[in-house]
């Protein structure tokens, strides 16, 4: 249980960490908190050459508003989310989210970033990603690039990152008016993976959603936008039918496998009731803000 | 590599290569047996440890990713021949059977109490929920920690600043 | 004038435990804590296929890797004889593969390096060339005409069949059923789960050559009967192996069995000259060392129309494994599962056990069995509950009309047990009054009402611990007695020694207190040692609830053997006759005359100087107790359940678990392991699981899929007792460790099914995990 060997290094500046990568990125892993890759060095599922630890440096796990939407650095962790008075007011979907992931254990180390880079397909903070807009942004030693969600969640364990580029943090659009999200998860334990879980995020403009969206979890070779379902609740009012049909939707959109945890069709119907059960939550917790 | 890190208020130094898990360091190198390996998925937790008050899977941690930092192992609970709050509370609550999950258990919940001085039982067992135990069903762990809740509280109401001890238990009851 | 002792710790008192000093400074002496001079590591290569043709083992590579010493092969091994071992069922295993592998995880070959890194890396540089076979994972797919053979080693080995055995009267059983009103069968499966104790196993062994003294620390729960096979196995003469558990990080069946990769480190270090430390990965523990269950049972119930039962006929079909490894007694080829009559007054019973080959890590006997009880229990809880349904009655009602009554016992069962004592109404009314289960009923038929799903499930256990009478009990030939021996000092303290081997269950406070009550010495002047075969004396060791019926009950007729000695010296320190004195616990004072007394204390210090002429010196004895009978011990568990229409996810609400095992010696002890019982049939009923697929890969071995509940889904326990006493134990006390395991995942899944009997379902074979559920609900037409 032991790693096979590798070479380290934990680079003191952003510069430092570049210029490595530019260099080993073929065989470097990078680690922040390393709860995902550990696991798997000491299982010699990977055997990377090298090691670039960014926990060294600076300013990177800082949770900051700015200008319209709230950076979560490379290094925040997932317990800084959970108690984080920004994400508190700009994005409370994701304190909630936060709570599901691992357990209290492992939120003291992973982050945020790391997860997503990692890019398990039963990853929490995908979904959220997705059903909250949010942008990746990556760094190299050629400049600076923003990946929308979207765009960032390739397949199993692959995202569009360059083997020389590192992301250096996440930006979260700040919630405007009355927004209200929700993160369900069903787990057959606390600190398994889920058998499927969805993010949801609502956006009432009177007394209909003008933007929704809606992440899921572990129901394909990535996390999942279920776009059908966006654009169905989109201008309508969130009555029962309208909440079921775009819970229907988004289980179509759902590409689970038979296993372990239980049959697609299974997964397919926990996606349908959580997404159901999420809008109606999100709904009602939008129309609590400023009340 | 070498390596500097702070275990239970003394500096430690070693060298290791860069693979070298930190529950590994503790244990062989620094000879503190007391966390304990139960796994190789990172799910039981009796390898916690509390790095900068937090509890952590110290078999997910490198050496080299502690350094700098300050590791409170289950040896560092005790002040001297005074055992602390927590430790007197598995005790008194039967909070223990095999002793295996238990100095990850009392160190998760020595840090619970410095965050949250009198947390629900619901609390506590969200606290506890990284940590496996086999033996005891996790009633007498909950009360455990609840004992050392209201020891601390005490101590802290007779004497503000000091933190809770008890007296030594050594073979008897 | 008399010092008065304070008599702390007697029968019945829950003192704390002397042994958490050491455990909460984090100063246990577990396997892996303790490092000898010159000390190799070792790190075993395992099989990746369930079954295949083993072609060649090249260690070339591996064995010029830094820090490699030594890599072991089967060949090598068998040049030894060693490359065979014998198993605890009359069976062989393979100690490293020579021919084929037969489970995925089986050992085959083993690197012995200066460090576990060193050991792990050249691990991987070993080649084998593996021919893969078809594989075997069923007892259907191993009785089928032409399967592989898979024991194709042993001799006169036509098939994977392995044994067949009997219990009960087939004759008065099929006449019982011809004439019955109603007959109830219930086909269920108790999946293979495992106990995974939190420490893994390992051993440390030293052979040094210069004194030809084998010392082999082991996590082992039986070190005597490891130390008399190895013995045999290895050759080396039984007077210079010492074998040394030390600290044990829980057991629950799991350190019962031989390992190979005890013995392929004791061949290390005889071959090496220096001490080898092997400690296996969670993996390996999961995918390889003793599991649990695997039974696939159908039981009938014979009833006639009142709801009296009338027979009960059972066939099980015992999935085994690769080799026949159960750690059980020699004439139960399935062990103790005969009890499967369970509370019930049932005339007549028969009982078949088919045991099969599969390409699956041997074992079976493990997880707080008692033996195969908790197959037994599990399938007679559902068998009675599914009765209940078909004949539309309440399930306690049904079972109080069948308990076995009080004045029954001792009680011969049909398949020729005899219980010694129970009141299982009495223990069923606490559980039903404590649940408050009218009102619960009431308000379940309201919640139903609403659309809600949600029930309650029972389960009365009996099972049969304390094993056992000599006649009828013995490992590998080993009688199934135990042994205390007891040694009190000059200054009036006690050092107990015993047979058994604690691995969290409290003995050195629990049999302390039993010289506390037979001697009056306070238990914190009682030191309780167990585990190393030098001195302490020969026993059977720890498993299946023997503790206190057997080592506990050899405590008490050794504390009395000194007391008799004792009355001697007292008699002679007295000047009085020794009819004259009266004993009250700690002293014997002269009858009439009070303040004419003597401590046991000044009693123990007489022993050493001042002994009536002709006496021996000393105040000591040892005791082997052959158990005249099993002790009984039983219970009534009740849960309540809620079920989440829209993802089957089960939430339970209530558990109230009334257990009587006789007397309690610390009861705080007692509820401990039945807390911790309770968790464990929790996770076996909802979520353990070790399955494979169709090539014979397992899931389920490591922590990631083998899931065990955290403090966050593990449901609160509400305890409550009745107290029966065994007639026959020195103390009346019946062993308790296994009864929540044994009862209680009957009493979960019975919850379940009640809760979805309302929509036609009579069965979910666990782990009851919600997937299944929710097909339960939407093949009824329930949905959200």
């Amino acid at each position: 249980m032991f790693p096979a060997a590798f070479d380290y290094r934990a680079p003191t500046s952003l510069d430092e960490a570049l210029s490595i990568l530019k260099q080993h990125g073929d065989e470097a892993k990078v680690m922040a908190g390393g709860q995902s890759l550990i696991p798997l060095l000491k299982l010699r599922f990977s055997r990377p050459e090298l090691v670039v630890d960014i926990a060294r440096i600076p300013d990177m796990n800082a949770i900051k508003r700015d200008d319209g939407h709230v950076a979560i650095g490379a290094l925040a962790r997932h317990v800084d989310i959970e108690h984080s008075k920004e994400l508190a007011a700009a994005a409370p979907m994701m304190l909630e989210a936060a709570r599901w992931i691992a357990d209290p254990l492992v939120r003291n180390r992973g982050t945020l970033v790391g997860s997503i880079c990692h890019a398990d397909p039963a990853g929490d903070w995908g979904s959220v990603l997705l059903a909250l807009g949010g942008d990746v942004v990556a760094r190299s030693e050629s400049g600076e690039r923003v990946i929308h969600a979207p765009d960032f969640f390739k397949g199993p364990f692959e995202t569009a990152l360059k083997p020389d580029e590192v992301v250096t943090e996440v930006r979260i659009p700040a919630a405007a008016g009355h927004s209200g999200g929700a993160y369900l998860k069903l787990e057959r334990r606390v600190g398994d993976f889920a058998t499927a879980a969805v993010a949801v995020q609502v956006m009432l403009e009177g007394d209909r959603i003008e933007t929704a969206g809606i992440g899921l979890t572990a129901v394909g070779p990535h996390n999942i936008k279920a776009t059908h379902a966006e654009q169905h609740l989109r201008g309508k009012a969130p009555t029962d039918e309208v909440i079921a049909e775009a819970a229907r939707m988004a289980a179509d959109a759902a590409e689970p496998k038979d296993d372990v945890r239980g049959s697609a069709a299974y997964k397919k119907d926990v996606v349908r009731v959580f997404v159901q059960r999420g809008l109606k939550s999100a709904v009602a917790r939008a129309k609590e803000v400023g009340a | 590599m070498k390596v500097t890190m702070n275990v239970n208020g003394a500096a430690r130094t070693g060298d290791v290569e860069p693979r070298v898990l930190l529950v590994d360091f503790l244990r062989t190198n620094l000879r503190l047996t007391g966390t304990h390996i139960g796994c190789d998925t990172s799910s039981c937790g009796v390898c916690t440890v509390l790095v900068d008050g937090e509890p952590v899977k110290s078999c997910t941690m490198l050496a080299v990713q502690a350094t700098d930092r300050s590791i409170t192992t289950v040896e560092g609970l005790a002040q001297g021949a005074n055992l602390s709050a927590i430790q007197a509370g598995f005790h008194e609550e039967h909070g223990l059977q095999c002793g295996f999950c238990t100095p990850g258990m009392m160190l998760v919940g020595t840090s619970l109490l410095d965050r949250n001085p009198n947390p629900t039982e619901e609390e506590i067992r969200w606290a506890i929920s990284g940590n496996i135990c086999r033996c005891t069903g996790y009633m007498n762990i909950v009360k455990a920690i609840q004992h050392a809740a209201k020891a601390r509280a005490a101590a802290a109401a007779d004497k503000p600043g000091v933190p809770a001890a008890a007296g030594v238990a050594g073979g008897g009851e | 004038m008399a010092t008065e002792v304070h008599m702390h710790g007697r029968i019945g008192e829950s003192i704390k435990r002397k042994e958490d000093a050491r455990f909460i400074r984090g100063k246990g002496n577990y396997l892996d804590d303790i490092e000898l001079p010159g000390m190799l590591h070792m790190a075993i290569l395992r099989s990746p296929h369930a079954h295949a043709r083993v072609k060649s083992v090249d260690t070339a590579a591996a064995a010029a890797m830094p820090g490699v010493v030594a890599v072991v092969t089967g060949e090598l091994m068998a040049q030894h004889k060693l490359a065979w071992m014998p198993t605890l069922s009359y069976d062989t295993q393979a100690v490293l593969a020579t021919d084929k592998v037969r489970f995925q995880g089986q050992e085959v070959a083993a690197v012995v390096a200066e460090t576990l890194y060193e050991a792990e890396d050249a691990r991987d540089a070993i080649v084998v060339d593996y021919e893969v076979l078809p594989a075997l994972i069923s007892p259907e797919q191993a009785k089928e005409a032409g399967a592989v053979l898979i024991r194709d080693d042993k001799e006169n080995q036509q098939d994977n069949h392995i044994y067949h055995w009997e219990a009960g009267n087939q004759e008065t059983t099929q006449a019982a059923f011809a004439k019955a009103d109603k007959v109830v069968r219930l086909h269920t499966f108790y999946p293979r789960c495992h106990p995974a104790p939190l420490e893994t196993c390992g051993c440390i062994a030293d052979v040094n050559g210069a004194t030809g003294k084998a010392t082999i620390y082991m996590t082992s729960q039986a070190p005597h009967a490891i130390r008399t096979v190895f013995a045999l196995v290895t050759g080396l003469p039984e007077q210079n192996i010492r074998v040394i558990s030390p600290d044990i990080g829980g057991g629950f069946g799991n350190k019962v069995p031989v390992y190979p990769g005890y013995v392929v480190a004791t061949a290390a270090s005889l071959l090496i000259g220096r001490p080898v430390k092997w400690v296996e990965d969670r993996s390996e523990n999961l995918i390889s060392t003793g599991f649990a269950r695997d039974f696939h049972m159908t039981g009938d119930l014979a009833v006639d129309k009142s709801g009296k039962m009338l027979a009960l006929r059972v066939h099980l079909d015992s999935d085994n494994g690769a080799f026949f490894a159960d750690a059980q007694p020699t004439k139960f080829k399935a062990g103790l599962f005969h009890i499967v009559t369970g509370s019930y007054d049932i005339p007549t019973a028969h009982v078949t056990a088919d045991g099969y080959y599969t390409n699956k890590a041997p074992g079976g006997v493990a997880y707080r069995c008692s033996f195969r009880v908790t197959e037994a229990s599990y399938l007679i809880e559902r068998l009675v509950t599914n009765a209940a349904i078909e004949l539309g009655m309440d399930q306690a009602e049904f079972r109080m009309k069948n308990f076995i009554r009080p004045e029954q016992f001792p009680y011969h069962s049909a398949t020729g047990w005899v219980y010694d004592s129970g009141d299982y109404s009495r223990a069923m009314n606490v559980a039903l009054e404590q649940l408050g289960y009218d009102e619960l009923r009431k308000d379940v038929e309201a919640r139903r009402k609403k659309g809600e799903v949600t029930g309650i499930g029972i389960a009365s256990f009996t099972e049969v611990v304390g094993a056992g009478h000599g006649a009828d009990f013995d490992i590998l030939g080993l009688r199934m007695f135990d042994s205390a021996e007891l040694r009190v000092h000059p200054t009036g303290k006690a050092l107990l020694r015993m047979g058994t081997k604690s691995q969290g269950q409290g003995h050195e406070t629990t049999f302390a207190q039993i010289v506390t009550e037979e001697l009056g010495i306070p238990a914190a002047d009682v030191a309780v040692e167990e585990g190393d075969t030098d001195t302490a004396p020969y026993g059977l060791g720890t498993y299946a609830s023997r503790s206190t019926p057997v080592a506990g009950a050899a405590t008490a007729m050794v504390a009395r053997k000194l007391r008799d000695k004792a009355r001697k010296i007292a008699a002679h320190l007295l000047e009085a006759a020794e009819e004259d004195l009266e004993w009250e616990t700690g002293k014997f004072y002269v009858r009439g005359s009070a303040d004419k007394a003597k401590t046991i204390q000044e009693i123990a210090f007489a022993a050493y100087t001042n002994v009536p002429e002709g006496m021996e010196a000393g105040l000591e004895g040892v005791h082997y107790y052959d158990p005249p009978n099993m002790t009984y011990p039983f219970g009534t568990y009740a849960v309540m359940v809620d079920i989440d229409r829209g993802t089957g996810q089960v939430k339970v609400r209530r558990v109230v678990a009334v257990d009587d095992c006789g007397v309690r010696i610390n009861p705080m002890i007692v509820e401990g392991q039945i807390h911790g019982g309770l968790a464990e049939g929790y996770g076996i009923a909802f979520m353990e699981l070790i399955t494979f697929d169709a090539e014979g890969n397992c899931i389920g071995s490591n922590f990631t899929d083998y899931l065990l509940p955290t403090a966050w889904e593990t449901p609160r326990f509400e305890l409550g007792e009745t107290v029966t006493p065994s007639p026959h134990h020195p103390l009346g006390a019946k062993g308790v460790g296994e009864s929540p395991t044994v009862g209680s995942p009957a009493a979960y899944v019975n919850a379940v099914i009640d809760a979805l009997t309302p929509y036609g379902v009579r069965n979910i074979d666990m782990p009851v995990t919600s997937d299944k559920v929710w097909a339960a609900l939407r093949a009824a037409g329930v949905n959200e």
